[in-house]
């Protein structure tokens, strides 16, 4: 968004500076034929020759500007171009604490056991934390609808904790890492199918 | 028949006075409902309209209306089959309400085994009741209670003589003065109500905005202990009902599942500060006693035995949820359950014998009613919605419990310890689940 805008700006703002400087050049000559032409008869008008003075000063001034302007316009585009390269080094990062954020941890009915998928997708959660170590997330365990609320309630939290301790055994600080048992009371999906359901039973992550 | 009784005032609050007009049964006899299973067969009983013995008229409605209510609260018990009025060979001054006037043929005739007749008068906004119940065949006066008070006790009043007439015919003291709490989504939150034994009044209790689950009554009725999220995570409340005071459990990890120990200001809860969801007991202010639960894996939902002396409780030990009895005094544990894979919120039967829990089998989950010893496995309900939480009344009759049988909406229940009488208890807005049944108010 910020590129698109800056470019915005940028382009015809640079198109207009290019073709001003353009016009400057061109006028010098018609100012040189200005003054030899008053140069003969210099007598002849004082009035003329101040005017000429004049416009040479201003004409001058302009050129002075519009150099000044085209040295502000390149500090511009530089300072854009930088701020282009760091956006898109937020825009990654970003990216990256979406997907730490947004990608469950699902697991089997009735289970807190961490399948291959979940520990692939908790290895990258690791990198995440190692880059962000600053962060400190909490850890959601969820359950499906399926079975007692109070059970449900003892299998997130045991869902919440064995992915803490996958992160622990890896490396991440424990002290970074917190946990929070839903049961079956946040589901992600209302259906009543085993779609739903599979989607429900998860680790999900929040970044504090 | 009368000639043995003895008068007896007890000054109750609400400036209710109720006078023993018969108490000539010292050994009692408990013939009238078998125990063993009463609700085989339902005894039929004739509760004709009360009798005006105020000089001045009172509206017919007000006879009905009370007659109504104690036939309302006694057919809920599901012990009795109510006779149709419209079948009593009654004169049209009114039935006899006492001996020697009545004429017991015509109420064996009908098939009467049970008659209550009542006789109310008021003065002065002074309610005044009187209830008799009698064996019809015998011809003999079993209960007869006089109540005083203003008009609002009246559904107190005719409650107590149902507790009366429960406690001769069964030996055990009645349901009648006792709550029920339950989660509702009514407010767009879980939040606790409770309400009366029959689903009438009921009210809100906590207004925390976030999940509330679990509540638990301790055995005197004056706590209510419950989780609740309003911290952001599971911490288990404890609140004196009448005061504003109590007590939090909010250490790391869940702090659920609370049950009181009976007759004791303790309870226990599931705990997983250790990284493990384990059952600890707690003092009524929320310390640690002791851990009562020694295994790898998820132990939850206590349940105890009326004496207190053993424990159910749900773990998965052994693979699946399944439930589990320790006994407090030695330290063993033995498992219950091994029918299913998944049996879980065990409910202790006030009577002692019986545990109530519910099991998942293909996905649908039923109430179940096992003996303590493993024995007599009993389903309760059968190809309607999932039933869960099941919570027995305090004389141990019915069972109450959530149902999602009517629209796939969770709804509370109740039924005969028996499975028998199924029945909605009270409609209201949102979903209503968790219901746990108190014991009887004493003191109210």
């Amino acid at each position: 968004m910020w590129i698109c805008l800056s470019l915005l700006l940028i382009v015809p703002g640079l198109l207009f500076f290019t073709s001003c400087a353009k016009k400057t050049v061109q006028s010098e000559p018609t100012l040189t034929q200005q003054a030899a032409q008053v140069e003969p008869d210099a007598a002849q008008d004082d009035a003329a020759a101040k005017l000429a003075a004049e416009k040479a000063l201003q004409e001058e001034l302009a050129r002075q500007k519009a150099i000044e302007e085209e040295r502000l316009q390149a500090e511009a585009a530089e300072a854009a171009e930088a701020a282009d390269a760091a956006d898109a080094a937020g825009r990654e990062a970003m990216a990256a604490r979406s997907m730490f954020v947004n990608e469950d941890i699902y697991f089997e009915f009735d289970s807190y056991v961490l399948t291959g998928l979940a520990q692939d997708i908790l290895v990258g959660k690791a990198q995440w934390l190692r880059i962000n170590s600053d962060s400190a997330v909490a850890i959601e365990g969820h359950c499906d609808e399926r079975g007692t609320n109070e059970y449900n309630l003892a299998l997130g939290d045991k869902r919440a904790e064995i992915v803490k301790d996958y992160l622990v055994n890896v490396g991440i600080d424990a002290s970074r890492l917190t946990t929070i048992s839903y049961g079956e009371e946040h589901p992600v999906n209302s259906g009543h199918d085993e779609e739903s359901w599979a989607k429900n039973r998860r680790a999900h992550f929040v970044v504090d | 028949m009368i000639a043995g009784y003895q008068k007896k005032i007890i000054c109750l609050t609400g400036a209710l006075i109720l006078v023993f007009f018969m108490s000539g049964v010292g050994r009692a006899d408990y013939t009238y409902i078998n125990i063993s299973n009463p609700f085989l067969r339902k005894v039929p009983l004739a509760i004709p309209v009360f009798k005006n013995l105020s000089e001045n008229s009172i509206d017919a409605q007000v006879a009905r209306q009370a007659a109504d209510m104690l036939s309302d609260a006694l057919e809920f018990t599901g012990y009795f089959k109510m006779l149709d009025r419209g079948a009593f060979l009654i004169k049209p001054e009114g039935p006899a309400i006492k001996m020697p006037g009545i004429n017991f043929k015509n109420w064996t005739v009908i098939g009467s085994e049970l008659l209550i007749t009542g006789a109310y008068s008021m003065h002065d906004n002074q309610l005044e009741i009187e209830l008799r119940l009698f064996d019809t065949f015998k011809e003999q006066l079993l209960v007869g209670k006089r109540y005083k008070g203003g008009k609002s006790d009246q559904r107190k009043m005719i409650h107590r003589f149902c507790n009366e007439v429960i406690f001769r015919l069964t030996g055990k003291r009645g349901l009648f003065n006792s709550q029920l709490a339950f989660v509702s989504t009514g407010s767009g939150n879980k939040e606790i109500y409770f309400c009366e034994f029959d689903g009438y009044r009921p009210e809100q209790l906590t207004r925390t905005k976030h999940i509330t689950l679990s509540p638990a009554w301790s055995s005197d009725n004056k706590w209510i202990a419950y989780t609740s999220f309003i911290n952001g995570k599971p911490d288990l409340f404890i609140r004196n009902l009448r005061q504003k005071r109590g007590s939090i459990v909010d250490r790391k990890g869940i702090n659920a599942t609370p049950a009181w120990v009976p007759g004791q200001f303790s309870l226990a809860a599931t705990l997983s500060f250790s990284g493990d969801q384990e059952i600890y007991l707690l003092t009524g202010t929320g310390k640690i006693i002791k851990r009562l639960t020694h295994s790898r894996g998820i132990d939850v939902s206590p349940s105890f035995s009326p004496d207190g002396k053993q424990m159910a409780f749900v773990s998965q030990r052994g693979g699946t949820p399944q439930i589990y009895i320790k006994h407090l005094e030695t330290g063993r544990v033995t498992r219950l359950t091994f029918e299913g894979r998944y049996n879980t919120q065990p409910s202790w039967s006030p009577a002692g014998d019986k545990i109530a829990y519910s099991a998942m089998e293909n996905g649908n989950i039923n109430i179940m009613v096992i003996n303590t010893d493993g024995r007599g496995l009993m389903q309760l309900t059968h190809d309607a919605g999932n039933n869960e939480c099941p919570t027995w009344s305090p004389d141990a009759g019915m069972i109450a419990f959530s149902s999602t049988r009517e629209g796939g909406v969770s709804r509370i229940y109740i039924m005969t310890a028996y499975g028998t009488d199924q029945r909605r208890l009270l409609s209201l807005r949102g979903e209503q689940s968790n219901p746990q049944w108190s014991s009887n108010i004493t003191n109210n």
